[in-house]
């Protein structure tokens, strides 16, 4: 099954120490290596994005930033056997940030997207 | 305790891994490593999951490594033959593990699938040390009575203690590389040709397939049909959610709801297939080539026939058989050429005798060219050969779909 991971966090003061990317960097390769991670990267700041709205029968395009105190850092997509397996990857991540980035805060969204197993026959 | 199982898949292969280095057998390892899964069984839900569970588990079944060594008689001659082949002493495990661990993971893998095996022990072995699944769990994936599979396991490890944990040599490389992608192959096929809606079990085996496929092709980069495996699976499974109908009926490739096929699979086996090609390829790369030519294809009218068929020519001739031929022929037909096609058949003879697809193909082709009567008589050959009741449905429906002969 498969999950999609969003890591929010306030936008941070300052770039990550090069230790700390290397050691996001290992992690990757050893979740990819095991057949977990398909896909992830880095986004922008929403600055350079946009926000497409509909209400009240109004469409509207507003550009970034949005007004939302956290920012979306960064997505993962895990190809796993269950959600805490895709919960444990999630910590992993987040430990490396509280053991190299003092004073750093952040979430991280676990969500499952829908497959095979959630309409059974 | 779900949290431990989820650590226990993510840790499990690694953890085997590097046990074996120092143990010198894989079987031990195994049970050193299930004894530790034991100790966290008890004592996470009580104490919490210690905040690195990989090296905690390790630390575990090292001190029960040492404790077992030492009871065995030849601890001593143990001690010795360590030495001699100048491995580090057992303070440094930790650094040689995280050192050794590609290696080891790669030898585990050769072990598991070692050629003294028999297919159903190295397919049990593997799933069990390298994807971290229980005897319940591999019993429930093939069917089988959990009895047969703990059986099965222990009948491999024993086999396995004269079997030396080390990489095959240089000239046996190629063949047991070779060997390995047999049983990874074999696994996703038992999982992606049980008729879905039976038992949600079985994709475990396409999923458990595809992850060892990954983790080979980390630790096999240059091989190019490693890589050419995995983008096999891949694009394969991406269109698992649309084999069947609402109502479980399977679904013909070419009817598919292709919006239900995986696009990050896709995405991902695509990538894999660039790998391989750059590499050079071989008959799992070229079918994984064909694979591709369906997933890019945006609707079924769209798929590159020509190109499936040349395809299907070149791998006939890397992996000569019926059943390449046979989708050959209907490849050709697709591309325009029936009468080619129905000529592939009929050289076919017999060569896949009470093979229902056969006269499927050949009531296509027959059709295609205009010879209805003959298209319905085989098809009704067809119907009356298969052993699956809901493929006889499918072959009655496409008959009843062909128009009179002219």
């Amino acid at each position: 099954m498969r999950f999609l991971t969003l890591l929010r966090a306030a936008q941070p003061e300052g770039a990550p120490s090069p230790e700390l990317m290397a050691a996001i960097m290992k992690l990757g390769e050893e979740a990819t290596a095991s057949g977990a991670l398909l896909d992830t990267a880095g986004l922008a700041p929403s600055a350079a994005g946009a926000k497409v709205t509909l209400q009240g029968g109004d469409l509207t395009v507003t550009d970034g930033p949005f007004a939302e105190a956290k920012e979306v850092i960064s997505y993962a997509i895990y190809d796993v056997g269950s959600r805490d397996e895709a919960v444990e990857w999630a910590s992993r991540f987040v430990k490396l940030h509280r053991d190299m980035w003092p004073g750093w805060e952040g979430e991280v969204d676990v969500l499952k997207v829908f497959g095979p197993e959630d309409f059974p026959q | 305790m779900q949290a431990v199982e989820a650590i226990w898949r993510i840790e499990s292969a690694r953890l085997i891994a590097g046990l074996a280095r120092f143990v010198r057998d894989v079987g031990l390892a195994e049970d050193l490593a299930q004894d530790a899964l034991v100790a966290a069984l008890e004592q996470w839900p009580r104490d919490g999951v210690p905040d690195a569970p990989g090296p905690w588990l390790m630390a575990v079944a090292k001190r029960k490594a040492i404790d077992a060594l030492r009871r065995r008689d030849s601890y001593a001659q143990k001690l010795i033959l360590i030495h001699r082949e100048a491995e580090p002493p057992v303070d440094d495990w930790d650094d040689a593990i995280a050192d050794h661990l590609g290696d080891d993971l790669l030898r585990l893998i050769f072990t598991a699938a070692h050629p003294a095996l028999t297919p159903d022990a190295q397919k049990a072995l593997i799933l069990r040390m390298l994807c971290g699944l229980s005897t319940p769990e591999i019993a429930r994936a093939f069917l089988v009575p959990e009895a047969t599979v703990a059986q099965r396991i222990v009948r491999a490890k024993r086999s396995l203690t004269d079997v030396r944990f080390e990489m095959p040599t240089r000239a046996e490389t190629a063949a047991r590389t070779r060997q390995v992608q047999q049983v990874v192959y074999l696994i996703f096929n038992e999982g992606y040709a049980a008729t879905a809606g039976e038992d949600w079990a079985r994709p475990t085996l396409c999923h458990g397939a595809m992850r060892l496929g990954r983790l080979l092709a980390s630790l096999l980069p240059d091989d190019a049909e490693t890589h050419g495996l995995l983008a096999l699976m891949e694009l394969q499974a991406s269109r698992l959610a649309a084999r069947q109908d609402a109502d479980g009926e399977p679904v013909p490739l070419l009817e598919q709801e292709r919006h239900r096929w995986d696009r990050a699979l896709i995405r991902h086996g695509l990538d894999a297939l660039d790998r391989a090609e750059a590499l050079g390829g071989g008959p799992y790369t070229l079918q994984a080539m064909i694979a591709a030519c369906h997933a890019r294809a945006i609707h079924a009218e769209a798929t590159d026939w020509p190109r499936i068929s040349a395809l299907y020519e070149v791998l006939a001739h890397v992996q000569p058989g019926p059943v390449v031929r046979l989708n050959q022929a209907v490849a050709l037909g697709f591309a325009g050429d029936p009468s080619r096609g129905l000529r592939i058949v009929d050289e076919l003879g017999d060569k896949l005798p009470g093979y229902p697809h056969l006269h499927g193909v050949r009531a296509e082709l027959l059709d295609r060219l205009g010879r209805g009567d003959e298209a319905r008589a085989e098809l009704d050959r067809a119907a009356s050969m298969s052993r699956n009741v809901a493929e006889q449905r499918l072959f009655r429906r496409r008959a009843d779909r062909i128009k009179p002969g002219r």
